[in-house]
Formats: C-alpha cells, sequence, structure tokens
C-alpha cells in the first residue's frame, strides 16, 4: 500500500525535491527552523502554512476530478463560508458555532452542485459555473460589501494559533487530508469515484449508486472549500467576499493536475494531489525570496507550470516510453497513462 | 431537428425582447438610441472576445486566456505608443499578430500534445498576464492624436446616442463570424469537431489545422477585444479584464451554445451579451441596487438558460422510440 503509493507520486516528490533544492541554493537558510515563543518559525513551516488553502480544496478537487467532473465554484465557497462565519460570530455565538454554521453553508453549496451534476445531468463546469458566478455575489450580499471583521480568539485561533507549536492551519489541512484519504482507500468508495470517473454508465451497470457518490463527492469540496474559506478569514480576522478565495480554485485544479490526476477522471492519488499543492507553494515562495522584480512572478511561474504539465502530458510520456524502451533493457517504465481521451481528442 | 437546434435562440432573443420591454415599462427613458449605442460601446470588448469564445466552446474546447490576452494587448499598445514613435496602426497590427500567434500556439499544444483545453488555456491565461506585468505594473496612460481622432468618429443618431467606431466594430466582427461559421468549410469543420472529434477525423477533417485556427481565431479576436478596451478606456493597465473569460462564457452559454460542443449559433451570443448589458444598464437605472445583484442575476440566468436546453434536450430525445433501449444520454 506505503509501497504503491510512494512509486505512484515518485515524479512529484522529485519536482518538489527540486524546487526545494532551488530554493535552498538560492537561500541558503531556506530549511532553517527554529522556535519562538513556543511556536515554530521558517521557511519550510511557512510554505506548508500558506499553502494550507490550496492544500485543502485540492483534497475535495481531487475527488471531484477522479469522477471526471471539476469545481469551479471553490473559490466562491471560500468566500460565502468565510461571510457566513464572520457574521454569525459578529452575531455574538461562539467560534464553534460560527465553524458549524460555515461548514453547513460549504455543504449546502457542495449539494447544490451535487443536484446539478448528479440529478439535473448539466456538464460539471457548466454547473459549477453557475455558482461560481453567482457565490461572490451571495458572499457579499451577506457581508453587504464591507469586510466584516472579527477578534474572537477562538476563531483566530484556526488561521493564526498553534498547537504543539505547529501553526493550526497545517494541522487542520493534515487532519482533513488524513481523514479523507483513509475513508476513500481503507474502504471501497475510492474505487467506485475511479470506476464512475472512468464509465459512469458501465459503472451504474455494476451496480454503483453513482448518483449518490457524485453528490457525495460534491459535498465533501464544498465541505473543504468551507474550511478553507473559515482558515483563510481566521487568518485576516475578516471576511473579504471580494478577495477571500479568487481564483483559487485555478490553483486547486492545477495542484491536482500537477497531482498527475488526470482531467479525463479515474485514478486519484490525494497525496500528490498535496504536493501538487506544496509544489505550486514552493514555487511562489522560491519566488518571493529569491528578490526578483514582483512584475516576473507570474511568468515564471507560468514557464514551470506548463514544464511540468508538458512532461506530464501523454503525448510527451509516451515518447519517453518509446525512447526508453528502445535504448535497450531497462526497468519495466510505468504504463504511460494514456488512457486514450476518447471523446475530446480522438486524434491519431 | 433544425427546429430545435434553433430553439435555445429563439428563446434568448425572446428572453432579450421581454426584458428590455419590462425595462421600459418601468423606465421609459431606456427606450432611447443613448441607452442602445452605450449597450454596444460598452460591451464591444466582451461581444468580440464571446465570438472567438464561440468559436471555441462549439469545437467542444474551453479558452480561459482571453481575459489576459485583453490585458497583455492593452498595455503592449499602451508602453509600445509610449515609448516607441510606431504609428498605432502599425502596433494595432503587432498586437493582432502576437495574440494570434500565441492563440495558435496553445491550439498546437492541445492538439499535438493531447492535453485538455481547459488546462492549457489556464496556463496560457497566467503566461499572458504574467507578461503584462512584465510590461508594466502601473496603467499606463495612452496620449496619442490617432486615438483621440478614432474615439472622436461618432454616428449622432436622432435622440442624442452616439454609435462609436468600437460598436461598429462589435457587429461587423459578428457578421464576419456568423459568415465564416455557417457558410465556409472552416465553419463547418469547427462544427463537426465539436460534434465529435473522432467522427470528424474519420470524415477527413483536419482536425490539427482546424484546432489550431479555432484558437488562433479566439486568440486574435481577444487581441482585437484588447484594442477596442484600449480605445474604450485610453489606458493599458495589466490588472484590467481580470475575469472577463467568464462573462464570455456566459454570455455564449447564455446564447444557447451547448458546453460540450457542436450546436449553437454565434447570434445567440449576440444576444447573450446583450441581456448582460442590459442588467447591468437596469441596476444603474435602477440606482438603488448594489453591485453585487449583477453577479447573482447573472448567475440565477446562466442557470434557467443550462435548465431550458437541458428540458429541451430531453424532449428531443424523448420523442425517439423506446425501442432502441435507453435514451442514450451520458
Amino acid at each position: 500500500m506505503i509501497r504503491s503509493t510512494l512509486r505512484r507520486v515518485t515524479p512529484q516528490l522529485i519536482i518538489l525535491a527540486l524546487i526545494l533544492a532551488l530554493n535552498m541554493v538560492m537561500f541558503p537558510g531556506f530549511f532553517h527552523v527554529e522556535v519562538h515563543n513556543g511556536r515554530l518559525f521558517g521557511n519550510l513551516i511557512d510554505v506548508l502554512n500558506r499553502g494550507a488553502p490550496v492544500a485543502l480544496l485540492s483534497v475535495g478537487m481531487t475527488l471531484v476530478i477522479a469522477t471526471r467532473g471539476i469545481d469551479l465554484s471553490v473559490g466562491a465557497v471560500m468566500a460565502i463560508s468565510g461571510a457566513v462565519a464572520a457574521s454569525v460570530i459578529t452575531g455574538g455565538a461562539s467560534w464553534i458555532v460560527a465553524v458549524l454554521a460555515a461548514l453547513g453553508a460549504g455543504a449546502l453549496c457542495g449539494l447544490w452542485n451535487g443536484v446539478l451534476v448528479a440529478v439535473l445531468r448539466i456538464q460539471p463546469i457548466v454547473a459549477t459555473l453557475v455558482l461560481m458566478v453567482a457565490g461572490r455575489g451571495i458572499a457579499q450580499l451577506l457581508t453587504e460589501g464591507a469586510i466584516l471583521t472579527f477578534n474572537d480568539p477562538g476563531l483566530v485561533r484556526l488561521g493564526g494559533g498553534t498547537i504543539l507549536s505547529l501553526p493550526t492551519p497545517i494541522w487542520i489541512w493534515i487532519g482533513v487530508a488524513a481523514l479523507v484519504g483513509l475513508v476513500v482507500r481503507r474502504s471501497a468508495l475510492g474505487l467506485l469515484i475511479e470506476a464512475t470517473g472512468i464509465n459512469e454508465r458501465s459503472a451504474r451497470l455494476a451496480g454503483i449508486n453513482a448518483r449518490v457518490l457524485l453528490i457525495a463527492v460534491y459535498l465533501v469540496a464544498g465541505l473543504c472549500a468551507a474550511l478553507a474559506g473559515v482558515v483563510v478569514a481566521a487568518d485576516i480576522r475578516g471576511a473579504d467576499a471580494n478577495n477571500a478565495g479568487l481564483w483559487m480554485e485555478l490553483d486547486a485544479i492545477l495542484a491536482v493536475v500537477i497531482g498527475g490526476t488526470s482531467l479525463l477522471g479515474g485514478r486519484f492519488s490525494i497525496t500528490a494531489s498535496l504536493l501538487g499543492a506544496l509544489i505550486i507553494q514552493s514555487v511562489n515562495s522560491a519566488i518571493l525570496m529569491s528578490g526578483m522584480a514582483v512584475e516576473f512572478n507570474l511568468v515564471i511561474k507560468a514557464v514551470i507550470i506548463i514544464t511540468i504539465l508538458v512532461i506530464q502530458s501523454p503525448r510527451v510520456r509516451h515518447w519517453i516510453y518509446l525512447l526508453r524502451a528502445s535504448s535497450g533493457p531497462g526497468p519495466m517504465p510505468r504504463q504511460p497513462a494514456s488512457r486514450t481521451p476518447k471523446i475530446e481528442e480522438g486524434r491519431p | 431537428m433544425k427546429h430545435s437546434m434553433k430553439l435555445p435562440l429563439y428563446i434568448t432573443v425572446a428572453t432579450f425582447v421581454l426584458a428590455y420591454a419590462a425595462c421600459v415599462a418601468q423606465y421609459p427613458n431606456m427606450l432611447s438610441s443613448r441607452v442602445i449605442a452605450n449597450l454596444l460601446t460598452d460591451n464591444a470588448f466582451l461581444g468580440i472576445t464571446a465570438v472567438g469564445m464561440t468559436f471555441v466552446i462549439l469545437s467542444g474546447g474551453i479558452d480561459l486566456s482571453v481575459g489576459s490576452v485583453i490585458a497583455f494587448t492593452g498595455v503592449f499598445l499602451a508602453v509600445v505608443l509610449r515609448d516607441t514613435s510606431l504609428h498605432p496602426l502599425s502596433a494595432f497590427a503587432l498586437a493582432l499578430l502576437i495574440a494570434t500567434v500565441f492563440g495558435a500556439a496553445m491550439g498546437a499544444t492541445i492538439h499535438y500534445l493531447e492535453m485538455p483545453p481547459f488546462i492549457v488555456t489556464l496556463a496560457g491565461m497566467f503566461l499572458m498576464r504574467g507578461l503584462a506585468y512584465v510590461l508594466s505594473t502601473e496603467s499606463v496612460p495612452i496620449d496619442h492624436a490617432f486615438y483621440g481622432w478614432l474615439q472622436s468618429l461618432y454616428w449622432q443618431a436622432p435622440g442624442g446616442g452616439r454609435f462609436r467606431i468600437t460598436g461598429l466594430l462589435l457587429l461587423v466582427t459578428f457578421g464576419v463570424a456568423m459568415v465564416v461559421l455557417h457558410r465556409t468549410r472552416l465553419g463547418r469543420n469547427v462544427y463537426a469537431l465539436g460534434g465529435s472529434a473522432q467522427t470528424a477525423q474519420l470524415m477527413g477533417v483536419p482536425c490539427a489545422r482546424t484546432t489550431i485556427a479555432i484558437y488562433a481565431i479566439s486568440g486574435g479576436l481577444a487581441g482585437l477585444a484588447g484594442i477596442v478596451f484600449s480605445l474604450y478606456t485610453s489606458a493599458g493597465y495589466s490588472l484590467a479584464t481580470v475575469g472577463t473569460e467568464l462573462d464570455a462564457i456566459a454570455a455564449v452559454v447564455i446564447g444557447g451554445t451547448l458546453l460540450s460542443g457542436g450546436s449553437g449559433f454565434v447570434a445567440g451570443t449576440f444576444f447573450g451579451i446583450m441581456i448582460m448589458g442590459l442588467i447591468q444598464t437596469y441596476i444603474v437605472f435602477d440606482g438603488s441596487l448594489s453591485s453585487w445583484w449583477t453577479k447573482i442575476v447573472i448567475g440565477g440566468l446562466l442557470f434557467t438558460f443550462i435548465m431550458l436546453q437541458k428540458g429541451l434536450a430531453w424532449l428531443t430525445t424523448a420523442r425517439i422510440p423506446r425501442a432502441n433501449g435507453s435514451t442514450a444520454r451520458s
């Protein structure tokens, strides 16, 4: 189990190690971690901490993409849940109630997406586009266009506090990922999700209740987004309906794709997606720390991402496979993941 | 069958007419050449982008990079006009060329590397936005005599509406796109590719050439939209038009084009744009509604139109006799 996971995530581990090594070269103190006032400080901790929202989103997104879906609304759901948490807590409730209310809002959004996709049979990209467009408006409606600030120590601790001297967001995303990973991989659920993603009809004929499964998957994505929204809001001690989670759905999708899960559904790995999220975050921090002009950030990020994606594309993997096969006997390479995409790209 | 394909288009047009009538009933001033002229001018750049998006979506793809291409073109023009003595027309040509080549490169990546359009154009979106930042992070004003002359060109309609050159460009773009989509081989290939790439391949449609052409058209039109946008704002700003791609996609969907490709009309996109513009105009006229209602209403409209299309699809498939097994909807 662990060995197969390791083999699956080797490419991502190599990329992450390369980028971290690059960081190390450019910034020798990168791996330096120290304790201040009972809290760990250091760039590595920072990568883990700042990567929390995208990591949380990518857990839900992995499941959604594995069913051949996509969830564009997670950024808007983050804004909604942050707004809900802030307005509940400014209303005088305890922070636990606020978090539960935010999770409830996220669950509702997830259910809405799930029903659109599974029951009304709308393409996932359009179905979630509806909430992506409307969701931010709803969040602004909740906060009435202003940034709702709060100072409740319980809620703030979720974003800025520490447990056992590690920042809380790190515990949250690792906990959520472990929980979802265990539930999915220690039961048949993961297999059923993959089956639905590969061929929904045959999965249905084989007796899988694809409808409930799809709704559940979008529900999990909504819950993850809600949690990410709460973490982001707690971090800045306020709910910013305009900017919370803006374009974060794209980062989450990128994390999943860098993690090697195909947008065409099927096999997935939550671990690999988390590594993808960490890769994105370490690229970000590498660019920030290198002291390069900020203007170049996005270009460099784009070039790195394009390189990773091109290396992982089915065609290039096939070429590498051919190259290795023709250069004599060697270790059997992993099958290139070209489960020939039939519908969208049936080309020679 | 032909009727059922055109029905979404008719419904979109009817929605626009009804919505406009409802607006006029409440605010009689909305029925003026001024409002109509502003609808065209204010939505020119979005409309031109949406034409390119229609091509892409008809072929079953998606292009997330258009908003960034518009911003890049705007900044590019502003910087070129500020730092060089190049005439705006040559700068326009250069900008169009860059945008078109960029689109073609994305198309080639999608076809030859077999990568999903969503992810390729997402990377393209980051790249173009990043290049815009590299050119300038600040808003660069454009102050050129030729720009002033272009902006001063308008036809004053009775009632005070000023029909500007950008509005005309929007109409011309839609006209040309209609001819290309319905009267040329390229258009037929676009529909064929969107219907089923495999079938198109087997029928001898040049898939590589068509895919590259489609994304080149989308990129080029986004470049044109960038020129229009820079005429509209007289500046280039790298943070401008964030999220335009979503507005364009929404307009195409409201216009009755299926996101799965193969079915839809560019004329529908025009009315999709007009409906979205109408909502904004209504909110301006009302004055008491907050801006976020635009988003909620557009989201609601999107949902309504998608459900409408679903209903139509269900009606047309239900007509097929049950003899050949369960209805083939996937």
